[in-house]
């Protein structure tokens, strides 16, 4: 398979290029099978069996599109209704806080949406290069406080298992967000 | 694509919303609701069975015709919401904040004739 992950890393800083989706096989991290051939693993590691790549505009016009692909991915990952539309929710929010923070209503700017089907589960990173956020800017609000505004947050980290967020000049800001399959 | 509408029925003004509530389709809602309190309707219904999916702007342009329609002590009540919409008001801790009722007619009989 063509190395099509490394060129959906390259933005060419305008987002204008529409939505592009990228499909394949993870790359092996770390040791070859050959290189561990007769070694226990030291831990148990979920497996990334494939990872999905998007890239869109930061458009508002283009979140359905995010939900209806995210919504699928979580129906392949074993997911219930009710875990597929929380995480549907938690993606869209991260989303719209990119458009309505990282990149303050400009929208033709790129989000890369990285899903990874793992055995028990997804992992989404959502990459932005846009104004890194504050902490106290991620942190979710009192809800006691009935308010309009700030509850993006606070969904976000109501329904998702792993919440992760790290900005440096080279990659922009990351957040991770991961959901496991429940066992009733 | 969203669709908004109102009509009249009884002593109440029924916002009709057909779609999906996000970031993009919100302005909608809002231009719609807030035209509604600017004008001091005193009881406004929002019929939500036709919406499969709300975010937290969609949650937000609610709380803010509630705090609206409070100020002239008029009334915002929510109808008809699926699962998954009723699931982001649970989060958000609204759904003790708003009247929700399950049918048109069921929000219709609180509202004095």
């Amino acid at each position: 398979m063509p190395d099509v992950f490394s060129k959906a890393s390259r933005f060419d800083g305008t987002g204008r290029s529409g939505i592009t989706i990228f499909m394949g096989q993870k790359k092996k991290q770390g040791r070859s099978a050959k290189q561990t051939r007769g070694k226990q693993p030291q831990r148990q590691v979920p497996k990334s069996t494939e990872t999905i790549e998007f890239r869109v505009p930061s458009d508002p016009k283009v979140l359905k599109i995010v939900r209806l692909s995210v919504s699928w991915l979580c129906e392949l990952a074993g997911f219930s209704e009710e875990d597929r539309n929380s995480t549907t929710l938690a993606v869209d929010e991260a989303c719209s806080n990119i458009i309505r923070h990282a990149y303050q209503g400009d929208i033709h700017q790129p989000i890369i949406i990285t899903c990874k089907l793992l055995d028990n589960g997804i992992e989404i990173t959502l990459q932005d290069f846009g104004r890194s956020v504050r902490e106290e800017e991620i942190k979710p609000r009192d809800l006691d406080e009935v308010r309009p505004g700030g509850l993006g947050v606070h969904l976000i980290r109501s329904v998702m298992d792993v919440v992760h967020y790290e900005s440096n000049e080279e990659e922009g800001n990351k957040l991770t967000l991961a959901k496991y399959v429940r066992v009733n | 694509m969203l669709e908004v509408s109102t009509h009249p029925v009884g002593n109440a003004v029924v916002v009709k919303i057909t779609g999906d509530v996000d970031l993009y389709s919100s302005p909608e809602v809002r231009k719609t609701i807030i035209g509604l309190t600017k004008n001091k309707e005193k009881n406004i219904l929002i019929d939500l069975s036709q919406v499969a999916y709300m975010d937290s702007s969609g949650v937000a342009t609610l709380v803010e015709g509630l705090q609206q329609v409070g100020r002239y002590k008029g009334t915002l009540k929510l109808f008809g919401l699926d699962a998954a919409v009723r699931e982001v008001f649970e989060l958000s801790r609204l759904d003790k904040v708003f009247e929700i009722y399950t049918t048109e007619a069921e929000a219709l009989e609180t509202i004095a004739k």
